[in-house]
């Protein structure tokens, strides 16, 4: 049986798993940061993005309407049926890798809420709302962290810039159209990905420049984690999240 | 606490002051170590604003305080000591004044 809103169904899942893996993968910097401050900080960003993620999946399924909440969409779906994109599901690597995945995702998803806000569907327009402010932030944390380890010595000035170039290839996909983006933008739902491409490249120019690191070549897109075709690591990563409820079906605490 | 010589390979610390609500003052909440005031910044909200605690936050090098001599409290605030009359407690307030 087909959802009855597919196209609706998949983009807010797309916008739920990129939060929630992404969510994830913060997590486990929790005890293990450089620093317990830093420790506070990526959890804190963890806890926002779990949030945003709560209310997606939530939403995802009232509009498939089969029963499913948010929990049993987060945790108890098969590996390719996540849609985040594939850059969200990259390990943790070092402190410096952590920083570049989290502001070419922060300043992705900061293009897109802000014009989210003006949605056609109230739920989505509302779920943007919130998380702008908290994505702001988050842009401010690894933005800042960026310069300070691009701008700092020659060993963090090396390592951001090999992580930015490991994870450069990762962001075509994010900005690359399909049937289901170009069903939302026609419905007046999302943005055209072209415009918030526009919008994410200004702001990364700037803090490549600042953070005096080179700008990587772009590369083919050949990722396509939000089809559900994803890289090695979100199997494990989700052998992990999902555990538990896969162990102690239903557990609560 | 001035005097005190600071860890080459650690972060200089930072005291961290909280206001809770607009009107009220900002209160020593604790201390924090970051690379500069910018991060300590960042550091408080993170680590000290999690539940809604304030509205505004200061930050101070811990080095920039000059604190009193802990050995030097007899002299500083024995004195005070057998002056009541510095209490503002022999006026009569009127019923009609709630707060003071």
């Amino acid at each position: 049986m087909r959802v009855q809103d597919d196209d609706l169904f998949r983009y807010v899942l797309r916008l739920g798993d990129l939060s929630l893996v992404l969510g994830q993968r913060l997590g486990e910097w929790v005890a293990h940061a450089p620093a317990l401050e830093e420790d506070l900080g990526l959890a804190n960003i963890a806890l926002d993005l779990i949030g945003q993620a709560r209310l997606l999946l939530g939403y995802a399924g009232e509009i498939e309407g089969r029963g499913r909440d948010e929990d049993a969409i987060a945790f108890l779906r098969e590996h390719g049926d996540y849609m985040n994109p594939t850059l969200a599901e990259q390990p943790n690597g070092d402190f410096g890798q952590t920083v570049v995945r989290q502001v070419l995702i922060d300043a992705f998803q900061l293009d897109l809420y802000e014009r989210l806000i003006s949605s056609a569907d109230d739920r989505l327009a509302a779920v943007a709302a919130k998380a702008v402010k908290e994505t702001r932030y988050h842009l401010r944390y690894s933005g800042g962290w960026l310069v300070r380890l691009g701008d700092g010595t020659a060993e963090s000035h090396t390592r951001v810039q090999s992580a930015l170039e490991r994870l450069w290839p990762y962001t075509g996909e994010l900005f690359a159209e399909d049937d289901v983006d170009r069903a939302m933008t026609d419905r007046g739902i999302a943005p055209g990905l072209a415009e918030v491409q526009k919008g994410w490249k200004s702001r990364i120019d700037l803090l490549l420049a600042e953070a005096t690191l080179e700008h990587p070549r772009d590369q083919p897109y050949s990722w396509f984690g939000k089809h559900g075709h994803h890289s090695e690591h979100l199997g494990y990563m989700l052998a992990d999240m999902q555990y538990l409820q896969r162990t102690y079906p239903g557990a609560r605490w | 606490m001035g005097e005190r010589m600071e860890d080459k390979h650690q972060w200089p610390l930072y005291e961290v002051f909280i206001r809770a609500r607009g009107g009220l003052d900002h209160k020593h909440v604790g201390s924090l170590h970051a690379a500069d005031a910018r991060m300590a910044i960042e550091h408080a909200r993170d680590v000290y604003t999690r539940r809604q605690e304030g509205v505004s936050i200061w930050v101070v090098r811990s080095t920039d305080i000059t604190a009193s001599d802990p050995a030097e409290a007899d002299s500083l605030f024995e004195p005070a000591r057998d002056k009541v009359y510095r209490h503002p407690t022999f006026y009569e307030i009127p019923d009609e004044v709630k707060t003071l």
